[in-house]
């Protein structure tokens, strides 16, 4: 009789889970579908979420100001080569040698997407963005300079307000 | 039975009325004759037409289970041209012809399978009076006929001459062989509920209330039973197994190409319309609208829809608790299912026939 009764209670047991089943089914039947209709909906419902990693991206403010000490710990930290840190010395107004960027070279075609960069960035200087759309026809245009043209590093007060990013 | 012509609720005086026409313009064997063939050509039509619905509706289930959208592009809005389209493409390949396989057998073996899945469907009791095929013993016809698909499975398997084929054929043939013991039983249940077994007998047996609110709680666990065994029956998943593309490419039918394949193709489409349409037939109660007895001002409201209508509703109702089935569980091994057949399934319908047999010879059905 025993094994009668665990023969009965096994059947029990998987109805109830094989009805579980259905039951998870059937709430994702009705769930709102995932599918994006991609050119179509390009500029009305597309939604990418928001940590998707797209493109790399050296945040500037207002006054074109950005907060990039040119330390170069994304250089090193980038696994590709992908970052080219270029800096110089200069004396500011007090006399004190400074490291300043020149210029913040980002090859998009190398770029894996892994995020050490802007992990490594004790300034939250960098981030990526959703901007997806970034096929090419040359090679060479995916050669970015991703510090604008005559940005300067914001001034000590002004890097306070924004906080720095995990 | 005096009718008038055109009877809302019933097709034969139609029936009749033509039979009539056509037996004033030529001998009754010739009559006979242009009927059977113009029935032959509407089957066939809406055969076609139903694959493809079902085709589409199977897209669209699968995707909607999977969160995702399904075909929406060709023809317009919702895709309704994606199918037709398939159509046409399947029609214009080749047939390969495989230089070491048995040529009759190989060229025999789709149109087995059609054949079985042809009959079965003409059995379908799609209105009142539009029984294609009715006799005193129609289900059993059905499930005779339907076994005929079997034989073309294993035909196709062997004579391809290929290990995939021949792997999945002998999947298959074992499947179901043993889904058809649980499939009868649960069939011979209903068949002592209505105590007839002609199709249009047991529809009109539900008259006063489906057999599945008629016989207690036993009708609806036979029908669930006959659900999962007509799931292996018409080889589906989780009961796909002949067919498993992980590891057999495409089972039975892999060597198969063009209309050759199509025809298989339609077949399990049209198995499981087949399978719902009986079991529509057996536990809902076939073209019968839905009556609760006591309020007959319901009752007559329901009547005024007309009988294909509501077969239509509840086997495609049917066909859609089968996709759901379909897209919820995994597949399972060849000794998986004939565990849950011959350990589980066929006990417990047995247990269902006998109580069935006892509510019956005391009167407790209702």
């Amino acid at each position: 009789m025993n094994s009668f009764t665990k023969y009965v209670k096994r059947y029990w047991r998987s109805t109830k889970s094989l009805v579980g089943g259905l039951r998870i089914s059937i709430k994702v039947f009705f769930r709102k579908k995932v599918t994006e209709q991609y050119p179509e909906n390009r500029h009305t419902t597309l939604y990418i979420p928001e940590r998707h990693r797209a493109m790399l991206e050296m945040i500037h403010d207002g006054d074109n100001h950005h907060h990039c000490i040119a330390c170069g710990l994304c250089q090193m930290a980038c696994p590709n080569g992908t970052i080219r840190v270029v800096s110089e010395m200069r004396e500011d107004a007090e006399g004190k040698k400074k490291r300043v960027l020149v210029r913040y070279e980002y090859d998009l075609g190398a770029c894996m997407f892994c995020q050490l960069c802007v992990n490594a960035c004790p300034h939250g200087a960098i981030r990526f963005t959703n901007e997806f759309e970034n096929a090419v026809f040359e090679r060479e245009k995916l050669h970015l300079v991703l510090n604008h043209e005559g940005s300067t590093l914001a001034p000590p007060a002004a890097k306070k307000e924004n906080p720095v990013n995990a | 039975m005096e009718q008038s012509f055109l009877d809302y609720y019933s097709l034969e005086p139609v029936t009749r009325r033509i039979h009539e026409a056509l037996c004033s313009v030529m001998p009754e064997g010739w009559a006979v004759c242009v009927e059977g063939l113009a029935l032959g050509v509407i089957i066939l039509l809406a055969y076609a037409v139903l694959a493809v619905v079902l085709i589409y509706m199977e897209r669209r289930v699968c995707g909607a289970f999977q969160c995702r959208i399904g075909p929406n592009r060709v023809g317009g809005k919702g895709g309704l041209l994606q199918v037709p389209a398939d159509v046409l493409k399947i029609l214009t390949k080749e047939i390969i012809r495989l230089k070491n396989s048995d040529h009759l057998l190989y060229e025999l073996a789709p149109y087995l399978v059609i054949l079985a899945s042809v009959l079965s469907f003409s059995c379908l009791p799609w209105h009142k009076g539009a029984e294609v095929i009715d006799m005193e013993v129609g289900i059993l016809f059905v499930l005779a006929a339907s076994s005929i698909g079997i034989l073309g499975i294993l035909l196709a398997g062997w004579s391809s001459n290929s290990k995939y084929t021949i792997i999945g054929a002998v999947r298959s043939g074992a499947m179901l062989i043993s889904y058809e013991l649980s499939l009868g039983i649960t069939v011979l249940t209903v068949v002592i509920l209505s105590g007839t077994m002609s199709i249009s007998g047991i529809v009109e047996s539900q008259a006063d209330g489906w057999n599945i609110f008629k016989g207690h709680i036993l009708t609806l666990v036979a029908f669930v039973i006959y659900l999962i065994s007509g799931n292996a029956e018409a080889n589906r998943g989780p009961f796909d197994l002949a067919e498993a593309e992980q590891e057999l490419t495409a089972g039975y039918h892999t060597e198969y190409s063009g209309m050759h394949f199509g025809f298989f193709y339609l077949a399990e489409y049209l198995n499981l319309f087949i399978t719902s349409g009986i079991a529509t037939t057996l536990f809902l109660g076939g073209w019968m609208p839905l009556h609760v007895a006591g309020l007959d001002g319901f009752n007559a409201v329901m009547d005024y829809i007309p009988g294909i209508v509501w077969f239509l509703g509840k086997t495609f109702f049917v066909v859609f608790l089968l996709m759901w089935i379909r897209w919820t569980y995994p597949r399972l091994r060849i000794d998986q299912v004939l565990n849950l057949e011959w350990k589980y399934l066929m006990p417990l319908s047995l247990l269902l026939m006998l109580l069935m047999v006892v509510l019956k010879v005391y009167g407790l059905v209702f």
